[in-house]
């Protein structure tokens, strides 16, 4: 299969691993693999704050790069929510709608595409730790994603997985919101982080870089020793 | 910024650094959510159930004028009064009036939120009566002068300690750490409220149309109490609390216990119909319904948000958001607090004093996953944002989103942007917790990724 992979921006820019270890996993599974060097960003930043106009500004270029692509598997549940959940809405009524919902049908999350359309779920990994799965908001509950990425996991050699109380929970991040109201932001992480400790684990696992990436910044800060793990880092057998 | 996002800001800044705060509301949630899980595997189909309710609720308000009209006319028939009153001012008027004409002294009221939106209790003082809330944890609220707390559990950010030295301070009763004592103290204040009392006010979780009854639901027996002893009973309620029929209970009753509490029911459910008929030797002698719309209407003129308006105020929300687990009900300033409250209050109270609450929000959708009414509560965040970018947007945000999209669209602009990113991390690390930090809304509390030395497009450019 040709697989448009779309790495968002900010794993581009932080989390380039993430990515690669995509590109990897794909291409062992037999699959071709292409990303496209134009699209950068799904607009969602700009969408989450009201500014329409101006998230249409991103979301059309990244409409017109991927028009052709046969499947488009992304990095992020919450950058493929943008993609399946609200460009529909986006553009509902103007002369894009078609592109838009056409794209939504094609696109899929990582963890949703290995096991719900390849039908994949045992990766051949390793990884010989305690882990606990953190359930990123919009991939659960606008993508309805719960149990690829633990079909995934279970999977994996020497990997014990353990549930916590809070996995589906918000971790505070929300994009922007993160900025705007980091008092409410850390409180959140800082449960969240509290949850995930408590099952003994030694990571804290997520198919989503973004809520890694406050999560991460608050356990780094708080020099606190679980860690945080993309999904597809795990996976990857090397 | 508004006053009340201000107040927002700042009341938000200094509540989610009490971690005993923090630990009271999410341990008493944690219980809450356990209690009602059970309670829904009761259900044979919880979403189903769900689905019923909404298409009940979207059938009672897309044609609320209908049942609005029948509702009235069945009450009037059993000669019930009923005040239909387009505005806080009003309601809060047609109330004193009837206060005034059946010249009472003592009130007594069970809970009613929509008693807080019209500020009641205060317009009532002020006129110099004695209204005493009857549900526990409003007398609770009402003892420290401060409104509910939660739609439902008004008290619950309180601890026994603090409740028993509540009651020592202003009942003059002992010290005690036991729920029952604390009850019997507040139960015996209450009894004789409820004899002295000549006018008793409650609110309604349902209207029915088809009957003309307003169904109370409670776990006290106070809204018993409240409307069965005085002689005038007054009823306010919102005009959005309409179910076609009586049958309809048969679902919304458990569904509300259960979303709401974590019961299969609530303790008491009583239905009123009328006030005392001839030859019957209790209840009111008289009975007003007051029907409130306060800028409902608009909610209802609004295609998208419309739903809002089937809410039950269970609470499920409220309980399920990790905002309103972390900044508490009194953060909020509104008087329904919670996802809720931050849907409603920019229609009922103004969108750009109130759009903040629907920007404090991530979006996570906990709040629509467990309204039992399937209001798209988190989505009608992203309209209000949507909104009130539309009717005054920021300017500054504006460029900023700008130049984010040509940024990103333009690929050399993008590379350049990373590699400035990667230049000024030493700088940015040294100037990281001082008020010179561009990100510290992120680094006061968090670590900050630097920007990878290779990223992923440069990476696959050099695979390649």
């Amino acid at each position: 299969m040709n697989i448009t992979l779309f790495i968002p921006c900010f794993v581009d820019t932080c989390f380039p691993e993430v990515g690669r270890h995509m590109v990897r996993i794909l291409e062992r599974l037999g699959h071709r693999v292409t990303c496209p060097e134009a699209v950068a960003c799904c607009g969602q930043p700009a969408f989450n704050s009201g500014y329409w106009d101006e998230a249409r500004q991103v979301a059309g270029k990244t409409l017109h790069h991927l028009r052709d692509a046969e499947a488009v598997v992304i990095a992020s549940g919450s950058c493929g929510a943008m993609l399946k959940v609200f460009y529909p809405q986006l553009y509902e009524g103007r002369p894009e709608a078609d592109a838009a919902r056409a794209l939504s049908e094609r696109t899929w999350e990582f963890s949703d595409f290995l096991v719900n359309r390849l039908g994949v779920t045992d990766l051949g990994a390793r990884f010989p730790a305690k882990v606990t799965f953190h359930d990123g908001c919009h991939g659960l509950r606008e993508l309805g994603i719960k149990s690829a990425p633990r079909k995934l996991l279970e999977k994996v050699r020497d990997l014990e997985l353990v549930e916590m109380t809070d996995a589906e929970t918000c971790c505070g991040f929300g994009g922007t919101f993160a900025a705007k109201f980091p008092m409410i932001s850390t409180a959140m992480g800082e449960v969240k982080c509290a949850s995930a400790a408590d099952t003994g684990a030694e990571y804290m696992v997520s198919n989503d870089s973004s809520c890694l990436m406050h999560l991460q910044g608050l356990l780094s800060r708080q020099s606190k020793p679980l860690k945080t793990i993309h999904l597809a880092q795990i996976l990857d057998p090397q | 910024m508004s006053i009340a996002a201000q107040q927002f800001l700042e009341a938000a800044g200094s509540i989610t650094r009490n971690l005993r705060h923090r630990g009271l509301i999410q341990t008493a949630l944690r219980k809450y959510e356990a209690a009602r899980d059970r309670k829904k595997s009761a259900f044979n189909d919880w979403s189903a159930a769900r689905q019923s309710a909404a298409e009940t609720k979207w059938d009672a308000i897309n044609h609320l004028d209908t049942y609005l009209a029948e509702f009235a006319s069945k009450l009037e028939a059993r000669g019930t009064k009923v005040h239909w009153c387009p505005t806080e001012p009003e309601a809060r008027d047609t109330i004193r009036g009837i206060i005034r004409d059946s010249q009472a002294r003592c009130i007594v009221k069970s809970k009613a939120m929509t008693a807080e939106e019209i500020h009641l209790n205060e317009a009532l003082e002020k006129d110099g009566f004695e209204v005493v809330e009857s549900d526990l944890g409003e007398f609770i609220v009402q003892l420290r002068q401060e409104p509910p707390y939660h739609i439902v559990f008004p008290a619950m950010h309180l601890t026994r300690d603090e409740i028993s030295d509540l009651f020592e301070r202003e009942l003059g009763s002992d010290p005690t750490r036991e729920p029952e004592e604390l009850t019997m103290i507040a139960r015996r204040a209450l009894r004789r409220k409820y004899l002295q009392a000549d006018v008793g006010i409650t609110g309604a979780n349902f209207a029915i149309a088809e009957t003309g009854m307003v169904s109370i639901t409670e776990n006290e027996g106070n809204a018993r109490l409240t409307s069965a002893l005085p002689r005038v009973m007054v009823t306010l309620l919102g005009i959005e609390k309409v179910l076609p029929k009586l049958e309809d209970l048969a679902l919304f009753l458990p569904l509300l216990a259960t979303a709401g509490a974590g019961q299969t029911v609530t303790g008491y459910n009583t239905l009123y119909g009328g006030p005392r008929q001839p030859g019957e030797s209790d209840g009111p002698v008289e009975w007003h319904v007051v029907l409130l719309d306060n800028r409902r209407t608009e909610l209802l003129a609004d295609p998208e948000q419309r739903d809002a308006l089937h809410c039950i105020r269970c609470g499920a929300c409220l309980n399920v958001c990790p905002i309103f687990r972390n900044v508490g009900g009194h953060t909020y300033g509104t008087t329904y607090s919670g996802p809720v409250g931050s849907v409603i209050t920019p229609h009922l109270r103004g969108l750009q004093d109130w759009k903040h609450l629907s920007n404090a929000s991530s979006l996570c959708g906990a709040c629509t996953e467990a309204c039992p009414v399937k209001i798209d509560l988190h989505h009608h965040l992203l309209q209000n944002r949507r909104n009130a970018v539309g009717d005054a947007p920021s300017w500054i945000e504006r460029v900023a989103w700008r130049a984010h999209a040509f940024v990103v669209n333009t690929p050399a602009l993008y590379q350049f942007a990373q590699e400035v990113g990667r230049i000024v991390e030493p700088l940015r690390r040294r100037l990281q917790g001082t008020p010179l930090d561009p990100a510290q809304s992120w680094t006061r509390t968090r670590d900050l990724p630097p920007v990878a030395g290779e990223s992923f497009k440069e990476w696959w450019r050099n695979r390649r």
